[in-house]
């Protein structure tokens, strides 16, 4: 069945690229979101060629495992696409520094944008942007709606009601409290340390300050969420030290678990495997009122080849990808990949919504580590990981985790010497 | 005086050996010990002399994981030599015992995880082990014994004795194997002297048995030396990358691989990875030569 999608999807871009040889222009995107292949057939490159005759789109991704290499080869050897997918931060910014993706700071549809979108793809000093922005995933708990109803437990809002909830599933001992295990270690960070950080970094303020040097990792702000993983440890299943990231989905989508620390690209997954009713949270401020932040992470973003030779036709596209038309389409095809335009898009599926609908109450922020601080060595983002893991288990204090992580970002990053 | 003749035949035929083996791994390993003397500034590759070393040795970030590493991989190897080897010599006894039944099928059951892939037993003891639908902890809790089991493979001070353990399942077959062929070439009419002088059973293994097969345990000692100081898969299959928790199952064979090709954020460092890659070749010499120079050349052989 899939492989006979995958014949038709072909065979049909086999036909529109001959028919297109006579007077059109040809554009072909280079991706690595060889998953989204069909939904690019059948939704957005239709779309795009009803609005604009004489360009013809193809879109050829290649593995995402590859992608990379495959890309750089192609670059160097000048038979790359038109259109590039870029992935967000160094990887892109090295390919734009090497002179082969074009800048895009003219482009008016760089305008539905915020700064926090397009820093994955801006130099350093924000003075060129090289990619539009196409999606972003948020960090947030998804939780088990039937589990909160029968146990009589209230959706949190504070951290005291969190941990407060947390217990009470405890208490009653049907379901266990968080799934969630550090044998990945990734998850620890990426959906520990990042989720529920932001809040006491605030967010961008924080995290630019951080780059700046004018905050320090051994700061009250960035230890504290260290402190609240150590508290995560009691709530976490039986033998979560050697709990992998698909044993924490499983355990969730089975129903035995009641909350699930989450990047929104987990929704369409789990929308076919749960069978009760799910529902998001965000990550609990300290004192109700407080202002919320959230990561919403910049994660696929397109640009130009800069030795296109069809500038213009290429141009015409990412401004369409730019534009609402193009948000919605790729929106509601991918629940959990959110656009990341100003405007807001109007989403079908109904976990999607709530969790795309924090944008509105809170202030976005991306993960602290990926922008320039992981690019030394030792690496901060992995250090991260070790030091999340840490904290959840209990082997080191905050304090120690702050110092150690501070002791390796200063050895290589001037501003923070 | 006729002139000795050109044996053409002898070139000729060594070639293809020799061209193939050149291509695919002498160059490669002149050429990996040769990119660790380079470092790459500013997009641009540039002679560095020992400087690698230098920063893996004696940068504290660098050396604590190498260290690290080196150590965990010497553990690695103590275990193997202290469960892995005695389990294979006294199965291969047992095997060759003669009025043993069923010996072939045992033999075979024992050698068959070694033809396994890492990648297939890796996951198959990750899921036998895992806390949440493992059978390891319901097979403890069968017997009473609920309370021993540990999520181990997620425990610092015990992932990589497991790690270690579940290696020695999987090559256990090794030295059997070949303990085993010595065994059976020992001669009948040794074991009847020894019998008419009253040396039988367990003596007879210690004391006749034994001593003639201490060749074949030097060669296996040596054997697991190598193949434990390059282990990497199974690591990697079990713990990912980063060899956790905490980088207690790093070894040299993760470490470089981590260095070499990047993780993550982390970008590959060709360079440095080179430089651990040596420094593994270095390791690994050493150990070999300490055996053939030091222990091989005084083993007494007798013969038989």
């Amino acid at each position: 069945m899939t492989r006979n999608t995958l014949k038709l999807a072909l065979l049909s871009t086999a036909l529109t690229a001959t028919s297109a040889m006579a007077q059109d222009v040809t554009l072909t995107i280079e991706s690595w979101r060889n998953d989204d292949l069909v939904l690019w057939q059948e939704k957005i490159i239709p779309a795009f060629e009803a609005e604009h005759p004489g360009i013809k789109v193809n879109f050829t991704p290649s593995a995402p495992a590859e992608y990379n290499a495959v890309l750089n080869s192609k670059l160097d050897a000048g038979s790359a696409g038109d259109i590039i997918t870029c992935r967000p931060f160094d990887a892109s910014l090295a390919l734009f520094e090497a002179g082969h993706l074009a800048d895009l700071d003219d482009m008016d549809a760089m305008n539905n944008f915020s700064d926090v979108a397009k820093s994955a793809w801006q130099t350093d000093d924000g003075d060129a942007t090289f990619c539009v922005p196409m999606a972003s995933v948020i960090h947030g708990f998804i939780y088990n709606k039937d589990a909160f109803a029968e146990v009589g437990v209230e959706v949190p809002n504070t951290e005291a009601e969190f941990f407060a909830a947390l217990e009470k599933f405890k208490e009653d001992g049907n379901y266990i409290p968080m799934a969630m295990g550090t044998n990945d270690q990734w998850e620890a960070a990426t959906m520990g340390y990042n989720n529920i950080g932001p809040n006491y970094w605030k967010g961008e303020e924080g995290r630019r300050a951080l780059i700046a040097g004018e905050q320090k990792l051994t700061d009250e702000a960035w230890t504290a969420p260290y402190a609240t993983l150590a508290k995560w440890g009691a709530y976490l299943g039986d033998g979560f030290e050697a709990q992998t990231y698909p044993d924490s989905q499983n355990l969730f989508t089975l129903g035995r678990a009641a909350i699930y620390p989450a990047g929104s690209w987990e929704i369409s997954g789990f929308n076919t495997q749960a069978d009760f009713e799910m529902g998001a949270f965000k990550p609990p401020v300290q004192n109700a009122g407080d202002t919320c932040y959230i990561s919403d992470h910049t994660d696929i973003g397109i640009g130009m080849n800069a030795k296109t030779e069809n500038p213009e036709a290429a141009r015409t596209f990412l401004a369409w990808v730019g534009s609402p038309e193009f948000a919605s389409i790729f929106g509601n095809a991918l629940p959990g990949f959110f656009p990341l335009s100003k405007e807001p898009v109007e989403l079908e599926d109904p976990l999607a919504k709530e969790i795309v609908g924090w944008r509105g109450e809170c202030e976005s922020t991306i993960r602290s580590t990926y922008q320039i601080l992981s690019r030394g060595t030792p690496n901060l983002e992995n250090e991260t990981w070790g030091a999340s893991v840490a904290a959840i288990k209990g082997t080191s204090s905050p304090e120690e985790l702050g110092a150690s992580l501070q002791e390796g970002l200063a050895s290589w990053y001037a501003p923070q010497q | 005086m006729q002139r000795a003749r050109i044996r053409w035949h002898i070139p000729v035929f060594l070639a293809p050996a020799v061209l193939v083996y050149t291509t695919i791994m002498i160059f490669p390993l002149f050429n990996t010990l040769r990119l660790a003397l380079y470092s790459k500034v500013d997009q641009e590759r540039i002679y560095v002399g020992l400087d690698n070393f230098r920063t893996l040795f004696f940068d504290p970030f660098w050396s604590e994981q190498f260290w690290n590493a080196l150590g965990n991989n010497f553990w690695f190897f103590i275990v193997h030599m202290l469960v892995q080897n005695p389990i294979g010599v006294a199965l291969a006894a047992i095997l060759s015992h003669p009025r043993l039944r069923f010996a072939a099928l045992y033999r075979s059951a024992i050698f068959i995880p070694t033809i396994l892939s890492f990648v297939i037993v890796g996951f198959a003891w990750k899921l036998i082990l895992s806390p949440i639908w493992g059978i390891a902890p319901s097979m403890l809790d069968f017997v009473g014994l609920k309370s021993l089991f540990a999520p181990w493979l997620g425990k610092e001070e015990y992932a990589l004795t497991t790690l270690a353990l579940i290696s020695v399942w999987q090559f256990v077959g090794i030295p059997m194997m070949l303990i085993y062929a010595a065994l059976l070439s020992i001669p009948d009419e040794i074991l009847e002297a020894g019998e008419v002088d009253g040396i039988t059973g367990l003596s007879a293994f210690w004391k006749i048995k034994l001593p003639l097969i201490l060749p074949s345990i030097g060669i296996i000692s040596i054997l697991t030396f190598v193949g434990n100081f390059n282990a990497f898969d199974l690591v990697y299959a079990a713990q990912g990358a980063l060899a956790g928790p905490d980088f207690s199952t790093d070894i040299l064979g993760t470490f470089m691989y981590r260095t070499f090709f990047g993780f993550q954020l982390q970008l590959g460092d060709p360079h440095m990875g080179s430089a651990i890659a040596s420094g593994m070749f270095a390791i690994i010499l050493i150990g070999v030569c300490i055996y053939l120079f030091g222990i091989q050349t005084r083993m007494r052989r007798y013969q038989m």
